[in-house]
Formats: structure tokens, sequence, C-alpha cells
């Protein structure tokens, strides 16, 4: 449906989706769009794949967005990226924190964690950001913040004022941890490779 | 004010809005956070229950006492709570009373894929159906309001995305909580064959008037559009439908037990091609099919599965939408049992032992992928004990390698009966009670053996020695699971016993307690690869320098591994 914009967070139970959509819906209702927000976290905490669905714009129906409908894919992991990129409209912007979580087929060694990820997404989505989040965390202050890190990395790819992602950290982040999240947004918002 | 929440908590704020002042459940995905969120409205007595039942039950009571209530639970949860519903639609209520359904279409976290609007009709109760949040807490209110204008429980009936799903709604002031005053009635509360009998026939008079109001309740209502094409669709589905078919006609309906037939009459009289679009089973569709009308539906739509506005777009106008690439290959990503879960050496050891594993739904039912793949079978909630007589009974051999497997709040919600019936019936199976402090599953909710109620209460805890040594087992054994070579020791001589037996495993869920062991380092492996068979997301192998690795960030020292190492290659970290 045009003028709706469609965001698709996906990574591993545990590394803060549910917190990063909680910033961009804050932000989306501030701009004064309509927003729905869809997720599926049936056993997140036992570290299955987890997908945030973030919908905006003057008129939202629908909670899900569909297969080739996503604007822009926020992925918390390489794999993860990989499961989810078909979602993607063709233009879409895909960014991709550098992270590898193994899965556990894999660690038993009855499958294999795929080689060329981030050069397949490359080759595949001409708008693409892989960015290594967590590292960026790491150096604003606190590894917990990669979610944070993305957010900001997301940020230049839409067209809210900065002063809207600042309200919607304040709301959305306690106060003793406010001015890391601070840093690790901007190290997302300025990254470059 | 408005706020963005989910079906759940509008539920919740709807329930402290519309005056309800009781509200039971047992947990149940996507259900379970509809009383977390009454919960934090102290204004509504709220608790857990065993079973879906007794919260059903609590419920009724609580409403023929008087005061208006509401139960929750996931859709198989009704089947558990069917027998109380059933009859309380012949005595009706004094105070309204909601049962709130929540419905799996997808299996997102399910054994089946039920869909309960049959329910409402078997019952002959009312059914709305919302489609977002602000219907989800609107649709309380009506629901109340029905339930004590015809005297009837009123189902309410979520589906997984309309429970999980943020949208905007709108936040009143509470009203007041109503009570009224108890007074004796027993030819309506009483259901002898002869008081049901005459109820039956009010039940008989109910339905007819509310098939009349059926026709003019807002929820109920016409969207024309294009004539050509005319929708009928209901929940969820109304969603797709408007992103869908943007152009077309719509029938929207929020009452959907009984269906208003002269208002579907009407609408089939305005548009040309008439569809109906509804997840899961044509349970619109036959009706109206019966009433004489042409529909289309599933000859479109699957009878399983979640809908989508695609599918809806593609299956009504021939187009799609965009083309989507075929997605890359991705190994999967299962939810695994966390890294010291005490469950995890319960399975390894199972497996050693090559036992026939009759199981139970919790997070132990992680032991059947591999590497564990030590569960057999796996039915309802209770079914592990149970089952595991009638496997007995038909195989008597196989008592002496088999055991049933069931978590502390399985147990008490439908185990109890099932141990009940080995004693009496007879059987030698053992039993084990994985006793982990808590409903781990479905988000670490407290339960009557956790020493705490929903509200924050403490409570007395259930005694599992105790209860079991009173049903008449006499072979009741107590065992860290951690400590690997005791446990297998234990399960041998217990599955081995001539009588029926129990053994509880004791250590809390890995998530709810605070970790003070440091995690292990490897030193000297021989690359034998006997850790990996405990499938611990903390371990992992390095190919090239053949060792085993330990993930010193999600390693808790449980200790497992190292005593499954036979070459002292696992150490806590310090240790020699
Ligand atoms: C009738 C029914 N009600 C609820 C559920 C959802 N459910 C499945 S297992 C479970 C509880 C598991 O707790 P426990 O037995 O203590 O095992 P744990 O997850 O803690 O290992 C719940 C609530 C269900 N599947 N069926």
């Amino acid at each position: 449906m045009s003028g709706v914009t469609n965001i698709l967070l996906v990574g591993v139970g545990g590394q803060g989706t549910i917190l990063a959509s909680k910033i961009l819906c804050y932000a989306a209702l501030d701009q004064g769009y309509q927003v729905k927000m869809s997720e599926i976290h049936g056993m997140a905490q036992r570290g299955g794949s987890v997908v945030t669905q973030v919908r905006m714009g003057d008129q939202v129906f629908s909670p899900v967005i569909d297969p080739g409908e996503a604007d822009m894919i926020v992925a918390f992991e390489q794999l993860e990226a990989y499961r989810w990129t078909h979602f993607l409209k063709p233009g879409g912007v895909l960014i991709v924190n550098d992270q590898k979580i193994v899965p556990l087929p894999v660690l038993i060694g009855a499958a294999a964690y795929p080689g060329s990820v981030l050069a397949d997404l490359e080759q595949k989505v001409s708008r693409f950001v892989a960015l290594p989040a967590l590292n960026l965390a790491t150096e604003a202050g606190n590894s917990k913040s990669t979610n944070v890190v993305l957010m900001g990395a997301l940020a230049r790819f839409m067209n809210f004022p900065q002063e809207v992602w600042q309200k919607a950290l304040e709301e959305k982040i306690p106060a003793k941890l406010l001015e890391v999240n601070r840093r690790a947004f901007e190290a997302g918002y300025n990254w470059q490779a | 004010m408005n706020t963005l929440m989910t079906g759940n908590e509008a539920i919740a704020r709807g329930a402290y809005e519309y005056g309800i002042s009781i509200a039971a459940a047992y947990p149940g995905t996507p259900s379970t956070e509809i009383l977390e969120n009454i919960a934090k409205y102290p204004e509504v007595y709220s608790q857990w229950s065993p079973n879906e039942k007794v919260a059903a039950e609590v419920a009724v009571g609580a409403a023929i006492a008087g005061a208006r209530s509401l139960v929750a639970m996931k859709m198989v949860g009704v089947n558990v709570a069917a027998d109380p519903l059933f009859t309380a639609a012949y005595t009706g209520t004094r105070a309204g009373l909601v049962l709130i359904s929540a419905d799996d279409p997808g299996m997102h976290s399910s054994q089946n894929e039920q869909d309960n609007r049959y329910y409402a009709a078997f019952a002959k109760i009312p059914l709305l159906e919302p489609s977002d949040s602000q219907e989800c807490k609107d649709m309380v209110g009506l629901a109340l309001a029905i339930s004590e204008e015809f005297d009837t429980p009123v189902m309410l009936r979520i589906t997984t995305r309309v429970a999980h799903s943020q949208s905007m709604v709108e936040l009143k002031d509470p009203g007041e909580r109503p009570l009224k005053a108890y007074e004796k009635d027993a030819r309506k509360y009483v259901m002898l064959p002869a008081h049901g009998r005459a109820r039956r026939l009010v039940v008989a008079e109910r339905e007819k008037k509310l098939a009349e109001y059926a026709e003019s309740v807002s929820v109920n209502r016409m969207e024309m559009s294009d004539p050509a094409i005319g929708i009928i669709t209901a929940g969820i589905s109304y969603q797709y439908v408007k992103e869908g078919a943007p152009g077309a006609s719509i029938l929207k309906l929020g009452l959907t037990n009984p269906l208003p037939e002269q208002l579907i009459r009407d609408f089939a009289a305005k548009v040309g091609r008439l569809y109906v679009v509804e997840e899961l089973e044509p349970y619109m569709e036959n009706q109206i099919r019966a009433m004489g009308i042409e529909v289309t539906g599933k000859e479109l739509f699957p009878p399983y599965g979640e809908l989508s506005a695609r599918l809806v777009r593609e299956k009504l106008t021939g187009d799609p939408g965009p083309a989507v690439d075929a997605p890359f290959e991705a190994p999967i990503r299962p939810p695994v049992m966390c890294p010291g879960c005490p469950h995890r050496p319960v399975f390894y050891t199972l497996k050693q032992l090559k036992l026939v594993v009759s199981g139970d739904i919790g997070c132990y039912t992680l032991g059947t992928a591999a590497p564990l793949e030590a569960m057999d079978t796996c039915i309802c909630m209770g079914a592990s004990v149970s089952g595991a007589l009638g496997m007995e009974k038909a195989h008597p051999e196989l008592a002496e390698k088999m055991v049933a497997v069931i978590g502390d709040s399985t147990f008490m919600h439908s185990g109890v009966t099932g141990l009940m019936d080995i004693v009496y019936n007879g059987g030698n199976t053992t039993v084990m009670i994985l006793d982990n402090s808590i409903t781990a599953m479905t988000g670490h909710q407290e339960n009557p053996a956790t020493g705490k109620t929903l509200m924050g209460q403490p409570a007395p805890k259930v005694d599992f020695v105790a209860l079991v040594k009173a049903l008449g087992v006499k072979r009741v054994s107590e065992v860290d699971p951690f400590e690997l070579e005791e446990l297998k020791q234990v399960i041998k001589t217990e599955v081995a016993a001539k009588e029926p037996s129990v053994i509880i495993t004791r250590r809390p869920c890995a998530l709810i307690i605070k970790n003070t062991e440091k995690p292990l380092e490897v030193h000297d492996c021989t690359g034998c690869k006997m850790c990996l068979k405990l499938g611990c997301p903390a371990l992992s192998f390095d190919e090239a320098n053949k060792t085993a690795v330990v993930d010193a960030a999600l390693c808790t020292g449980c200790g497992v591994c190292m005593e499954v190492c036979k070459f002292n290659a696992l150490r806590k970290a310090g240790e020699a």
C-alpha cells in the first residue's frame, strides 16, 4: 500500500530487537504517523529467530509485512539477514550488523554456517550497509547498546528530524544508560565503511 | 490519552475500565500477557490457576456470586475448560462473564490449529472477534454488556496477530466495579436434569433474541464501496481485506455467533460477487451457504495457516503484487535449551539409557531435537503420564524401559490424575517430574509450587513428595539433575522397579537464578566430541585445531559437560 513504510527488525532472541522497535515506534508516532507493530516472540529467550515488524503511514491496516514489501530491513545478525532478505522491496535498504551468532544445528555439526553471507547480500542488494554494531556499541561504552547503534544506522535512511530520535531515546531508555546510548546512536548514524 | 498497545494489553485495560473484579487464567501463548497485564491493575483481583478448567470455574463462580469476571486461555485451554463452559451456558451468570480464547493460526507456538469459533456455536454463547487493539478493549465492554443483558457467558476470540500486534488505543477512566448481592437460586444454578431441561428452553429463547440483536449491533457493519465485489470478514482478516482489496465493499462482523442472517442477505443483495475471507475453517462460509446464499471462500483460501494482504490481493484480483525472489538457504535457528538448563542432563541421560520417553509440553519438549532426541510422544498437557500407562498396558515389557517426563507446572495442570491412574490400575511406570521451580516455557509464571501468586503475594508451596505419596506411590526419589552419575543410577533403579515410582529432579530454571559460577575453560582437548552430544549453545568444535571451544559469554559454569568429558579437558576457570 502506498504511503506506508515497512520496516523489519530481525535478529536472535536476547539481542534487543524489542527495545529497538519501541524507539522506532515512538519516533514514528511523534512524526504523526499511524503505527502498527507485530512481533512473534514464541520462545525468544531460548535463542530462536525473532522478527519484529513495524509499519507506519497515514493509514495502516495489516500489522504484518508481506515478502517483497519491506522498505528497510535491520538485521541484528548476519544469518538472519540472509534468512529475511527476500522480504525486501526492490530498491529497499538492508542494514546488517556484521556479528555472527551460530545456531545449534551448526554448533553440533549438523549444518554449516554459509560462508559468503555479506558478499552475497552486497551483490544482491544495492542499498546495503554492513557495520560492526557490536564493536561500535562496546566503544561507546556498553556492548548491550548494539540495538541502539543499529537504530542510529537506520535513522540515516529515514527523514525524521534528529530531535525526534533524541526524544525517543530519552523516553525509552533509563536515565542512567542514556549517555552511553546517545553515543551508540551517534556511532551508528555516523558510521561509514 | 492514546497509546500503542498489544491486543493482550488492551484486553487487560478493558478489564480495568469496564469493571471486571475477578480474573483468572492458566498461561499459554498467545494469551499469557492478558493476565500479566491485568495484574498491573491492583483494583482487579487476578490469579494464576493450576489449569484452565479451574480458572474457568473460578470465573463462573465469581460471576454467579455477582462480580464481573474474566478468564483467559490459549485455544487448547478451552478443551480443558469446556466442561464448565458448556453448562455455564445453561445457567447463565448474575454478573458479566467473558472467556478469552486466544487462537493460533499458523501454529507459531501450539500443538494444533483448532478454530475455537466452533466452541461458541457449540456451547451456544455469543462470540466477538476484534481486529485490532482498540476493538480488543472495546469488546471487553461489549462482551460484559451482552453477558449481562442476555444472561450468558461471552467468548472473545483473538488470534496471535491480534494478541501480539500493537496498535493505537484510546484510554479512558475506569467505570465502577459493580458487585451484585449474592442470592441463592437453585433452579438456575444447580444443573440437575430437571433444571437443565428448563434452562435448555431458556437457552433456545436466548439464541433467538441474540440473533435479533446481531442484526443491529454496531460491531456488525457494512462498508460499501465498489458493489462488484462484496466481502464478509471478521477479526484480523478484516485488516488483510482492507489492504489487499481496497476497493471492495465489506461486511465486517464483530459479533460472529449468532450470525446476522438478514444483514448478510441485505449485503449479498447489494453486491455482485460475494466472498467470505476468514482464517482457518469455513465457519461463516458454511453457515452462509446453509442460508441458501451463493458465496466463494475456501475454494480460494486455505483452511489452515494465516492469511495475508498479499494472499487476499492475489486470490481476489489475480495480482499477487511484487515478485518475490527465492530466499537464500539459511540453516534453521530453532529455540534451544539455554546454557545451564536443568533439563539438558535429564535428556542426555535418557538418550544414553535408550529409554522410551513419554513426553509432555514445556521447555523440556526441546529434548526432542538433535542432538538429544530423547522424546517419543507429546500430545497435550498431562498426556505423558497417562499415555505411558496406556503404552505399558499395550506392551507390558515397555514398563521397564520407559519413563514419563513432565514439568512441575504441567504435572499440577493435569499430571496428578494420570499418576493416580497408574497407581490405581497397577502400572509400573516411572514418572519424572522436572521441577525447575517455575512455569518457564511461557515466560516464567508463578505456579502453586513456587510460593508466590500472580499478584506477588507469598503462598504455600505444593509438596510434590507428600502429594505423590498420598496418591499411593511408595518409591519417590529426589535428585539434582546436575549430578549426572547419581541421576543415571536413580533412573536405572526406578525404571527396573516393579511398582510405580516418581523421580523429582530439582534445579531452578537457569533464567531465574543469579548465577555465580565461572565459565568453563578447555585444556588439552582430545577432540572426541562427547560434550557436543549435550547440545549446549555454549559449546562448539574447532575443526581446524580439533578442540572443543567454550563460549565464555554464554557458559553458566553448570559443569554438566565436565562430567561428560572423560579426559578432564573441561575445567572451571582457575581450577586444575
Ligand atoms: C491446555 C494447555 N494449556 C497451556 C499450554 C501452554 N503451555 C505449554 S507447557 C506449559 C507450561 C510448562 O511449564 P512446566 O511444565 O513447568 O515446564 P517448563 O517449561 O518450566 O520446563 C504451558 C503453559 C498448553 N500447551 N496446553
